[in-house]
């Protein structure tokens, strides 16, 4: 425990509780900075340690959740914002709550550097910038494959075939940014009525919907799913870890959000704000970034990430950033209806 | 029907009334207690002496009328304003305090030295004869002696007034009747007013200076136990304290009452009414004269019923003489005799014997509710 | 006749003393507290039900797109199916078990008795992770389940029979202590058969008991979350829908709509058992003599081997998600490690979440019940101010009524509106606390109800005739008389807030992650031996404090035993 907390209760109870700071007494006044992000927890570490090795007087407190949840935080808290600057969410989100006049923009130093389809450049200064694309990737189990005689599949199709029936997880659009750029990105390859139609035929397969984008990998690397439908960070790190995982990018293309920040519109702490956002497209940054993640903003950065499906650079499909965020209710309401709550007829 | 001693009262109850809701417990309740006195409220569950009571302690404070003590208008003070000790039915002891701190109680708030309650609370043990119990727990002592460590407990910081509220019903009958006495002793020696109540009228008998005889959220009568079992001011009090004979009787001329056909002689309590009217006859079992001989001027009865209770014995008689003439309806007549006369008498069921009604023992009232 | 004279006398109004306004003053507070902590949160949810995104009052606009969408209200249906099985199921089984805890001659009672008291040390969610281990797809007795899937109905319905089992049971031991023996020699007297006593005496004499049950299951699998939230699947159930509308779809209103059709059924299980459980009161003879069963070969190995089969499924279950904590690599490497005890890497707030519950509980049960005890007290021995102590009673039975999900939603709009000067809580841990204290207020205050009523009331009186204050009296006299039963009250509110989920779910911030919440999020992150991990940390510390709690009570019970009545 580093510190307990200072408060009173106030209400009816007319009395006050007190708890005095332990340890760490008077420090450094740092600057507590606090930052949204759907970054993957296993992550963070290194990134505040990193960071704060070249900030040393900023403090990075972290609120993390998947996308969905991060997202519907932040939109619950509009009229009174609470983060000080979003970082390393799907831009599809960061889309949607810059209609709601959320982020003010702010143009890091080395923002020359990135490649511009990777930040906002509707607007001047960017209200959004890019640090590294997430791709969806599917995650084979080969054991339970070869238990049940599943074929590897190689395309989006093959996961309709009645083969695969009852051994397919994928995560809820509705809460899920990975589950999100799935279904978009199926609609931008196919267009919305065969979009539509392919996924009624994988419904028929899906065992059951997550509510997180990661979970579906880590299931399958577990053998409680034979395939599940994720994302290639997820599928190459599990595999790292040893799960007998073949992690897959379709061949008809691979859904893809860029992991990007925006400050936070009125911020009290707009000067570290602005330090992290330059800090993130750093080249020290973006070389932390390929650690984990094939694509990353700044291009000649990238170096092949072990056990990433390889060439899925390619098969990354020509992301509409503003119709997906523009069309995003649209598109859950109507999967909702579709597949949500569709109790088991047995 | 109020108060023969005005003056200098130390407690003065003044139209008293208590409302629950619609419920009116206790109706316009006047009294006067003399410093010193001991006082019963007596009256069957419900008829307001607890009420009374627990006004005049602030438990439950009156909806009208006064309460003074001691010349101080103490009508809507707190408890902890006024001046009393208080020994419930339950006691209410402090279960985790031993008799000593029990008793010590109030005492330890009062900025008193250790040392003098320490023997303020020794005093007390030895008037209540607990010293051999100091140190234990009230789960462990008998239902008598926790009754005492309430008494003393409510003594030890000497109040003007005692209130009990029916000290001794929890108790069985041979305690009980022990410390009876030994209450009354007590509160003679210390000479603090004392108000009890309880619904036991032998208790109220043996013990109260003044007994206030309650009904219905009224004062029936108010007197000494002599006077209000010898002259019961209404039907209820002759029938709550003690055990009453009622007989229906029709008022003759000539300061004459028949009952069951014979013709008794009352005089001067028959004032007020006329020839023709209809009125209840009471007289006590024990006041009912009983002769085997024929002719006298009683009423012919035969016994129907003889129950020993030890030293006397109660008969239970209907009258025989003339058809259809009987004391009034499913009406139960009584007579005491004690043994040597139960004896002397020959008494047994079935034996027919004259049962003579003394003038001087004999009440007339207006039949219940028609007054 | 004297009557009408004085009809016109003055009313007497009592003087109130300084001691009455600090009694009225600390019971306004707590009145206050519970009017902030339930009534203006109820309201704000309601409210919000009403409104659109944009906050303009809309009408009945969502209600009506919720009973137009069927994949909403479908939820109704499966909730009600889910729960009227579990109800089915836990209400027969905690009955036979009850049966055999009070009415044969079964050996290793006590121990059965605790060990069907294991689920309540854990958050529901563990019991629902252990099942995955168990029946998922890589589950150890996975064919036991014929090749049904645990994700569904099937998962839900075995986990909360799980869950609910130790709350059902306490409610029928209670009831079957109650029976008289009396009845019992008469029916023997008679000649009546075993089966035909059990159903002339035994049923009759448990049938409120047997209600009361039925419904305190109902209310806490409908309003259950953790269980369907691991294991359910496709199937939707109403608690459910209220996180995934909320958490993942931001519809803040229909997520209000949704709690509100929770709310409903959760009231009426809570009136209908508040009916019963008056009627029952009214049952008891006072001078009912406890039944002492007799040796019956037969029923007691039958009994026993009833008692062993449920015993084993509680503590294998418990076992299980044990196993899995400890396993490397599920299924692949089960050599043991604690690298799942490694909080640090996962979602959910790491070692820190776990302080931080330890943290709340703490508070939850220091400030809990303080204020508890204190409420309780003044609504049973104060004097006058009726209207207050009336309100303040109707005040404390609201809390069990309202699900936890319900509370916490309610709880985000009336802290984080932008006008609320109580804003400041929000993400707090005052908040947490709050929360907590006010979800688990009910069962407290009527614990220390029960307990006050117990003791003479005239201890008040005494004290004030003897000019002592109502508080020293409080101190010197009611707490330690009532230790017992504020020790079970601070246990009670320490493990629940250790184990809670629905209520805080909507609530942490960064600083404060929670234990409980951090299974939730490490489950949903897939990391599902992490979360088994932290949940047997719960279970740890639940079962640590419990034993706590019982060395205690039994050190004060020995320590007063010199004036405390067996």
């Amino acid at each position: 425990m580093k510190s307990t907390w200072f408060s009173s209760l106030g209400l009816g109870l007319a009395t006050v509780a007190t708890a005095a700071i332990l340890g760490a007494a008077p420090a450094k006044a740092k600057t507590d900075l606090l930052v949204y992000t759907a970054v993957e927890a296993d992550e963070l570490k290194k990134f505040k340690t990193a960071f704060e090795k070249d900030n040393p007087d900023v403090n990075i407190k972290w609120v993390r959740d998947s996308t969905g949840i991060i997202t519907s935080k932040l939109l619950a808290e509009k009229e009174n914002p609470k983060a000080d600057i979003v970082w390393g969410v799907a831009a599809t989100s960061l889309l949607l709550l810059a209609d709601y006049d959320y982020f003010q923009g702010y143009a890091p130093k080395g923002l020359d550097k990135l490649s511009k389809k990777y930040y906002d450049t509707t607007n001047t200064p960017p209200l959004w910038v890019g640090q590294r694309a997430w791709i969806a990737s599917v995650c084979f189990n080969t054991v339970e494959g070869e238990k049940y005689k599943l074929p590897i599949p190689a395309t989006w199709e093959d996961l309709t075939k009645p083969v695969y029936k009852g051994h397919v997880i994928m995560p809820n659009p509705n809460s899920s940014g990975t589950g999100f750029l799935d279904v978009s990105s199926w609609i931008q390859i196919q267009g919305e009525d065969k979009a539509w139609k392919y996924m009624d035929a994988l419904h028929k397969n899906i065992a059951r919907y997550t509510h997180s984008g990661s979970k579906p990998c880590k299931l399958a690397a577990k053998g409680e799913i034979a395939i599940g439908i994720s994302f290639a960070y997820r599928g190459a790190k599990s595999k790292n870890e040893g799960a007998p995982l073949e992690v897959i990018a379709p061949s008809e293309g691979v859904g893809w959000d860029l992991e990007s920040f925006a400050i936070v519109k009125n911020t009290k702490n707009l000067k570290a704000a602005q330090a992290l956002a330059d800090w993130s497209v750093s080249k020290t940054a973006q070389e932390i970034y390929n650690e984990e993640y094939a694509v990353v903003a700044m291009p000649g950065i990238a170096k092949p990430v072990k056990n990433f499906p390889v060439g899925i650079e390619d098969k990354m499909i020509k992301n509409d950033f503003k119709w997906a965020a523009a069309n995003r209710i649209r598109i859950l309401d109507e999967w909702r209806k579709r597949y949500d709550g569709k109790s088991e007829p047995k | 029907m109020a108060n023969d001693n005005n003056g200098e009262a130390y407690l003065r109850v003044r139209n008293l009334t208590k409302k629950f809701g619609e419920f009116t417990a206790l109706k316009n309740v006047s009294l006067d207690v003399s410093e010193g006195e001991f006082v019963c409220f007596l009256g069957p569950s419900g008829c307001g002496k607890t009420t009374l009571l627990r006004a005049i302690a602030g438990l439950d404070i009156q909806t009208m009328g006064t309460v003074e003590q001691a010349g101080r208008d103490i009508s809507a003070l707190p408890p902890n304003e006024r001046d009393f000790g208080i020994v419930f039915q339950s006691y209410a002891l402090f279960p985790n305090l031993s008799v000593t701190r029990n008793i010590g109680y109030g005492l330890e708030n009062r900025n008193m030295p250790k040392a003098d309650i320490a023997a303020r609370v020794s005093d007390l043990l030895d008037l209540v004869g607990l010293r051999d119990h100091a140190t234990k727990y009230p789960s462990q002592l008998s239902g008598g002696q926790q009754q005492r460590v309430a008494l003393a407990r409510a003594l030890a910081t000497s109040p003007g007034l005692l209130l009990l509220d029916e000290p001794l019903s929890a108790l069985d009958a041979k305690v009980r009747v022990h410390l009876r006495h030994e209450i009354k002793e007590l509160q003679e020696k210390i000479g603090i007013t004392t108000i009890m109540v309880t619904h036991d009228q032998e208790e109220a008998l043996a013990m109260a200076d003044r007994i206030v005889v309650m009904n219905h959220g009224v004062i029936e009568q108010v007197g000494s136990p002599e006077d209000i079992y010898a002259d019961p001011a209404s039907p209820f009090v002759a029938d709550f304290i003690g055990t009453t004979n009622f007989v229906d009787g029709e008022v003759q001329a000539g300061g004459r009452v028949s009952v069951a056909g014979v013709a008794i002689d009352c005089g001067a309590a028959l004032d007020g009414l006329n020839p023709g009217d209809m009125v209840t006859v009471c007289i006590r079992p024990e006041d009912v004269q009983v002769s085997t001989e024929g002719g006298g001027a009683g009423i012919p009865v035969t016994i129907t019923d003889v129950e020993f209770l030890g030293s006397f014995h109660r008969c239970h008689v209907m009258p025989v003489n003339g058809a259809g003439q009987t004391f009034g309806k499913d009406i139960d007549f009584m007579i005491d005799l004690s043994a040597g006369r139960a004896r002397d008498l020959g008494i047994r069921e079935g034996m027919a014997v004259q049962a003579a009604l003394p003038p001087e023992f004999v009440r007339i009232y207006r039949p219940v509710g028609g007054g | 006749m004297r009557d009408a004279a004085v009809a016109q006398a003055p009313r007497i109004t009592p003087k109130v003393s300084s001691e009455d306004w600090i009694m009225r003053a600390v019971l306004v507070g707590i009145a206050l507290y519970l009017t902030v902590s339930i009534l203006l949160p109820l309201y704000a949810i309601l409210s919000k039900s009403f409104k659109n995104a944009d906050g303009l009052f809309v009408g009945l606009a969502n209600y009506v797109n919720f009973f137009s969408t069927p994949a909403l209200f479908w939820s109704i249906e499966n909730s009600l199916t889910v729960t009227l099985i579990c109800c089915v199921i836990v209400v027969t089984l905690a009955f036979i078990y009850a049966y055999a805890l009070t009415r044969t001659c079964i050996p290793f009672k006590s121990l059965f008795k605790g060990v069907a008291l294991l689920p309540i040390l854990m958050p529901s969610l563990l019991p629902a992770i252990a099942l995955v281990y168990l029946f998922g797809n890589q589950g150890i007795i996975k064919d036991w389940l014929f090749g049904y899937e645990i994700y569904g109905p099937i998962g839900i319905v075995m986990g909360e029979c799980f869950y609910v089992f130790p709350h059902v049971l306490t409610i029928m031991l209670i009831a079957m202590a109650n029976s008289d023996a009396r009845l019992y020699e008469a029916s023997d007297a008679l000649g009546a058969s075993k089966i035909k006593t059990f159903f002339t005496v035994t049923l009759p004499s448990v049938r409120y008991g047997l209600v009361s049950a039925f419904f305190v299951c109902f209310t806490l699998v409908i309003t259950d979350f953790g269980v369907p939230k691991v294991v359910g699947g496709k199937y939707n159930v109403l608690a459910t829908d209220i996180y995934k509308q909320v958490v993942g779809r931001q519809d803040f209103e229909m997520g209000a709509v949704v709690s509100m059709v929770l709310l409903l059924p959760a009231l009426f299980a809570f009136a209908a058992d508040r009916i019963v459980q008056r009627r029952q009161v009214a049952l008891l003879s006072a001078r009912a003599v406890p039944y002492q069963p007799k040796k019956n070969r037969v029923v007691d190995t039958a009994m026993l081997a009833f008692c062993c089969l449920i015993g084993l499924i509680l503590v294998s279950i418990l076992g299980m998600a044990c196993f899995a904590s400890f396993a490397k690599f599920w299924p692949y490497d089960l050599s043991l490690s604690l690298k799942h005890y490694n909080f640090d890497l996962m979602d959910g707030g790491s070692w820190n979440a776990y302080w931080n519950s330890i943290e709340l509980a703490a508070w939850t049960a220091v400030i809990g019940t303080a204020m508890v005890f204190t409420g309780a007290y003044l609504v049973e021995k104060s004097k006058g101010f009726h209207s207050g102590r009336a309100a303040m009673q109707l005040l404390c039975m609201i809390p069990m009524a309202v699900p936890g999900l319900v509370l916490g939603l309610a709880y985000v709009f009336f802290f984080n509106a932008p006008n609320n000067p109580l804003g400041f809580l929000y993400h707090t841990m005052p908040i947490l606390v709050i929360c907590t204290v006010t979800h688990f207020y009910t069962v407290a205050h009527l614990t220390a109800a029960t307990a006050l009523k117990q003791l003479d009331g005239e201890f008040e009186s005494v004290s004030q005739s003897l000019k002592v204050p109502f508080y020293k009296t409080f101190f010197r006299i009611t707490v330690p008389v009532c230790m017992p039963a504020i020790l079970d009250i601070s246990m009670y509110l320490f493990v629940n807030a250790m184990t809670t989920v629905s209520a805080v779910v909507f609530l942490y911030s960064p600083d404060t992650a929670l234990a409980s919440v951090a299974i939730l999020n490490m489950d949903d992150a897939g990391d599902v031996a992490p979360a088994a991990a932290m949940g047997m940390m719960i279970v740890g510390t639940a079962a640590a404090v419990r034993l706590v709690h019982a060395g205690l009570t039994r050190g004060i019970l020995a320590r007063t035993q010199a004036w405390r009545k067996r």
